[in-house]
């Protein structure tokens, strides 16, 4: 399932060891890697990630306290330049040297995938963590589409993925490396080679699966000097034929299901297609106030069975103040379809409450899945600190599974809308006539109306008798 | 307010209305359907302009040019369809993969009430195959659809082909909403399977797997029938299911894309008139805004685009005619016209809502609005209303001359209507409507195991047996009521059912204009009039000549007339008794709801009315 771009807000403030934070770790300044990946269906990923580390005097304070962590996601972000730009200002060598030269944002925006990221974490300097060190991590992956761009042609490189070749490390940067995944997936012969030959390679377990990168270090003068400049290029051996990509182990899908304006129900399907092994999966799901959740219509089935979640924490909303939070540990049953799906009924907010677009509607964030899913291969754990970047992203808990966390994509609901073109018109209009019309008719109805003949008439009348009397005439 | 609380104007008022009632009913009959037929002309019709601002200022430029590809990819389809004689799916997945689609299929099944003789179809099962274009770099939170319905043979296979060649060619940057290419199975069964799926509802009693694949919401969609390589002009449907249209804009936006590429477009099969200055540019947007009537009235979707509506998708229809005019287009005109659309759909940023989703057109360019046809219904409405009022003081005996009432004011106690003899009547004729919505499907066995007749022959004819037959059951079960009043039994239950009737064409003409007007251009005048004495035979032949039923016929006729394909009389009962079944079948398959509507709601009503005219 090839994920669209998008891009999240995730801070995670967590004050206390980080994540898979390590005692000690090296005081390194910067660390910059390029990883390319070529899909079987000939596109071409490419994932940049650099980290930053430096110390900080911030003290830490006792065990991790949760009434720190913090959950936001921004569903509605249309990436483009305006994000790139200020995300490179963050890079100590900028876009002057290194591998960030390679990121021309015209050639990033002709992609068909872009996702950018910013992660920040403490980091234990010592075994008690006494005292912390801040880890800055920013990532950008990119999917290079053959149809789009490739005129037809499937073989890369450099140049004219970003139309730029690499020239010099960093200064400041004690690892500068770049990794082509080269595994031969099919039988014995490779798929593709890859130019100038790699002096080194390196093994590893990514995704529960063995792959093989050819290495390019930019600090090793060998690899740039020969022609001063490093274009890695990519062939084809046997073009890859257009069949449907392999599946992953898990994945997932959400979507807003019924029609009209007054209810619907949101469904998410997850997918575990491993032959035999069922896992586990969290799923976090926070969805605005505005979609008024009931949560005893919370269904979750399996293969037509219900699946009851081991553990569920749910947090209502506040009308104005905080969106639902709905958390629960799924089993996923093995090569099974699990379908979570809870109705809602849209909420009438006030007018002046919608965005400026109203009709276009309204998002509700991705659900967010954390697994850990079991490998092909067994991996063994290894040091994150000397280990490639890219490991850190899956890290293997034991040789048997490794974790993955996915976003689903963001829906967009649409909410009954006024018509903001006359909104006063009818307001108006409309109390005015009510008003009006309902104390004559409320009158009408419920009186009985009985003529009577005042015995005395007033001035005119007395008056008009007068002449009437006078011309012979009957008076009134 | 003050000219109905001062008891001698409304004493006034109310002699006028009964007095001047017969004059007043008739003047605002005329005035209504006078002013229904002005509807065609230039001071009611306006120019149709575009409102949404996303989709009018913007450029684009359209750069298909794959109709050789799109013939060759028709004539493969059309092959591969002879030759498995369905629908070729694991050519299309592949074809659509190729092209780099996201492709996924869909089987569905369905059993339909009763076989239906005109696509000779009853247990039908089938495959719907649709590939998504990923628009890069974004969410997949909108989507556009281009839809090709494929029926049992091998016709729309042109449409396929470029639709194909369209999505070959849509591998570009700048789509912001996803595209789904879908082709359905079975035409329209297929299209419902597909939404029903697609939004995971089950309204209908459709079997269907679930969807593998989506694209979020979708924001419009365009149905596509083409039959011919040429075609020599572009017929727009814009009427779905239950008479929902969809934004005018929508059609605008094809109208501007007809325009630009100089293609022949025409609305109901008639060319847009060129002269308005004469009578014959009227006189022909007369003939469009009445087949358009029509067909909005008969509640059936004009294409696959109508089953879109429903969920709130708006859609329409494209179908490429090929006649025996001079000048052809080829495919990539019409793909032009497409890619147009759809890259100005591509802009849009919110859903379409700008413009108007009630209308009627007399021509392509020109519309009618909400505002301006309801006073056309609401003159006919108002001789209901008339009616109603005139029998209301007759049973309080308002209005009768000053002195008299001045003296004995009237007793409302005493003189109160014997509600009690009403029930009688209106039980049993909502029993009969009952009985005509369910008995004839439910009764098809039992009526194939003792009669000589299929089934759908079965549901038909029941169904005519029963509506027949509600005309002789005696409704009139209740005892003599006071001797004093004899007229007073028939005119409360005149009074009823002229409310009824009211209400019921009120609520019918909110939401669907056309079944509206017709039904109530044909009922009024014959529910207005009638009464158990004068000449009852002509009163009864005009209450039959405008029951449900015979509007139906007439609608039948007036249609194909004004298609200028005249039926001849038997012609005409063959096609009203498939209209029957067909109306039936939509309502199970589809939802259509104008079967439901006649006979739960004015059968029953037009029951009343019958047994007021044989009230003893």
């Amino acid at each position: 399932m090839a994920a669209p771009v998008r891009i999240f807000l995730l801070v995670l403030l967590l004050l206390g060891p980080g994540g898979w934070g390590r005692a000690e770790p090296p005081r390194d300044s910067l660390r910059e890697e390029l990883v390319i990946t070529p899909l079987p269906s000939g596109d071409v990923a490419a994932t940049f990630q650099f980290r930053t580390r430096w110390d900080s005097e911030l003290q830490r304070e006792g065990g991790t306290d949760h009434s720190f962590l913090r959950y936001a996601v921004l569903p509605r972000e249309v990436v483009c330049t305006e994000n790139l730009t200020p995300w490179k200002k963050l890079l100590p060598c900028s876009s002057k040297a290194g591998l960030s030269v390679l990121l021309k944002a015209d050639r990033l925006f002709h992609t068909s995938y872009h996702s950018q990221a910013v992660h920040i974490r403490p980091v234990c300097r010592n075994a008690r963590c006494t005292s912390v060190s801040w880890e800055l991590r920013q990532t950008l992956s990119v999917v290079f589409d053959a149809f789009v761009t490739g005129q037809g042609k499937k073989d890369w490189s450099l140049f004219r993925m970003f139309s730029r070749t690499l020239t010099e490390p960093c200064p400041l940067a004690s690892e500068s490396r770049v990794y082509v995944d080269v595994t031969s997936y099919g039988q014995d012969n490779e798929t593709l080679e890859v130019y100038p030959p790699p002096l080194t390679t390196y093994q590893d377990v990514i995704l529960g699966t063995r792959k093989t990168y050819a290495v390019y270090d930019l600090l090793d003068a060998a690899v740039v000097s020969n022609s001063r400049s490093l274009n890695i290029q990519l062939k084809w051996k046997r073009p890859p034929e257009n069949e449907a990509p392999p599946v992953p182990f898990l994945y997932a899908q959400r979507y807003v299901s019924g029609y009209g304006l007054q209810s619907g129900q949101l469904s998410t399907l997850l997918y575990n297609t491993h032959p035999y092994r069922a896992f586990p999966v969290l799923l976090l799901d926070t969805v605005p106030w505005y979609l008024r959740l009931y949560v005893h219509t919370l269904t979750i089935t399996s293969k037509g069975k219900e699946n009851k979640p081991s553990y569920i924490h749910y947090q209502p909303a506040q009308d104005r103040m905080q969106p639902h939070l709905l958390e629960m540990l799924i089993q996923l049953p093995a090569s099974s379809i699990t379908k979570v799906s809870i109705q809602f009924e849209r909420a009438l907010l006030k007018w002046t409450e919608y965005t400026p677009d109203p009709n276009h509607g309204f998002y509700v964030s991705p659900s967010v899945l954390s697994a850990l899913v079991p490998s092909v291969v067994a991996a063994k754990p290894g040091d994150w600190e000397e280990s490639p970047l890219f490991n850190s992203l899956f890290p293997v808990s034991d040789s048997s599974s490794y974790f993955v966390r996915l976003y689903t994509e963001p829906l967009l609901v649409s909410l009954p809308t006024p018509d903001f073109s006359m909104p006063y018109n009818v307001v108006c209009l409309t109390c005015t006539v009510v008003a009006v019309c309902y104390g004559s008719f409320y009158n009408l109805l419920t009186r009985t109306f009985q003529i009577e003949e005042p015995r005395k008439g007033g001035l005119v009348k007395r008056l008009a008798n007068l002449i009437r009397r006078a011309r012979g005439v009957p008076p009134l | 307010m003050g000219l109905l609380s001062d008891p001698v104007r409304r004493r006034a008022l109310a002699r006028l209305v009964l007095r001047l009632n017969a004059p007043l009913c008739v003047l605002s009959y005329v005035a209504g359907i006078a002013w229904f037929l002005a509807l065609a002309f230039p001071p009611l019709t306006q120019r149709t302009y575009m409102s949404e601002n996303a989709m009018g200022s913007t450029m684009v430029e359209e750069q298909f040019a794959g109709g050789d590809r799109a013939r060759s990819l028709a004539r493969d389809f059309a092959a591969h369809r002879r030759k498995s004689g369905a629908l070729p799916v694991a050519w299309l997945e592949r074809t659509m993969r190729s092209v780099g689609l996201e492709v996924y299929t869909q089987s569905f099944s369905r059993k339909l009430p009763f076989p239906d003789e005109t696509h000779e179809r009853y247990m039908v099962s089938g495959i719907n195959v649709y590939g998504i274009l990923r628009a890069p770099r974004a969410a997949s939170t909108e989507s556009l659809v281009l839809t090709v319905p494929c029926g049992p043979d091998s016709t729309n296979s042109q449409a396929v082909g470029l639709m194909l060649a369209l999505a070959a060619h849509s591998g570009q940057i700048y789509w912001a909403k996803d595209i789904i290419f879908l082709v359905t199975e079975h035409d329209l069964l297929g299209t419902e399977a597909w939404l029903e799926a697609y939004h995971d509802v089950n309204i209908t009693g459709m079997q269907s797997s679930p969807l593998q694949g989506r694209a979020g919401a979708i924001q419009a969609a365009v149905a596509l029938e083409l039959s011919s390589d040429v075609v020599t002009s572009l017929d727009v449907a814009v009427e779905g299911l239950n008479g929902q249209l969809p934004n005018l804009d929508l059609l605008n936006l094809f109208q501007t894309f007809c325009q630009k590429g100089g293609l022949l477009c025409t609305l109901q099969g008639k060319l847009q008139p060129q002269d308005w200055t004469s009578i014959d540019g009227p006189l022909q947007s007369v003939q469009t805004l009445l087949l358009m009537v029509l067909q909005q009235a008969s509640g059936r979707p004009h294409g696959a685009h109508g089953l879109f509506l429903r969920y709130r998708v708006e859609a329409l229809t494209l179908r490429g005619i090929n006649s025996f005019r001079q000048y052809k287009y080829d495919l990539v005109a019409v793909g032009k016209a497409l890619e147009g659309m759809f890259r100005k759909l591509n802009h849009l940023l919110e859903r379409l809502h700008q413009s108007f989703f009630f209308y009627l057109l007399p021509a392509l360019s020109r519309f009618v609005s909400i505002g301006l046809y309801m006073p056309a219904a609401g003159f006919l409405l108002l001789v209901l209303g008339l009616k109603a009022l005139e029998l209301w003081m007759q049973l309080h005996e308002a209005g009768v001359g000053p002195e008299e009432a001045g003296e004995n004011p009237p007793h409302p106690l005493t003189q109160g209507v014997g509600l009690a003899s009403l029930v009688a009547p209106l039980l049993v004729s909502q029993a009969m409507g009952l009985a005509l919505y369910i008995l004839p499907v439910l009764g098809q066995h039992v009526a194939t195991q003792h009669f000589p007749v299929a089934e759908a022959e079965a549901v038909v004819l029941t169904l005519l047996a029963i509506y027949a037959a509600g005309l002789a059951l005696p409704h009139n079960t209740h005892r003599v009521v006071s001797t004093q009043a004899p007229d007073r039994g028939w005119m409360a239950l005149k009074l009823v059912a002229l409310i009824y009737l009211a209400l019921q064409l009120a609520c019918i003409t909110l939401t669907n204009f056309s079944l509206g007007f017709l039904l109530a251009a044909s009922m009024v005048p014959a529910a207005a009039i009638t009464k158990p004495s004068g000449p009852r035979a002509l009163y009864a032949a005009l209450l039959v000549l405008t029951s449900p039923a015979a509007t139906l016929l007439g609608s039948l006729f007036l249609w194909r007339e004004l298609q200028e394909a005249p039926l001849s009389l038997t012609e005409g009962w063959q096609l009203f008794l498939a209209t029957l079944a067909q109306g039936v079948l939509e309502h199970h398959t589809y939802g259509a709801l104008l079967f439901p509507l006649l006979a739960l709601g004015l059968y029953p009503c037009w029951l009343l009315f019958w047994n007021v005219l044989f009230w003893k």
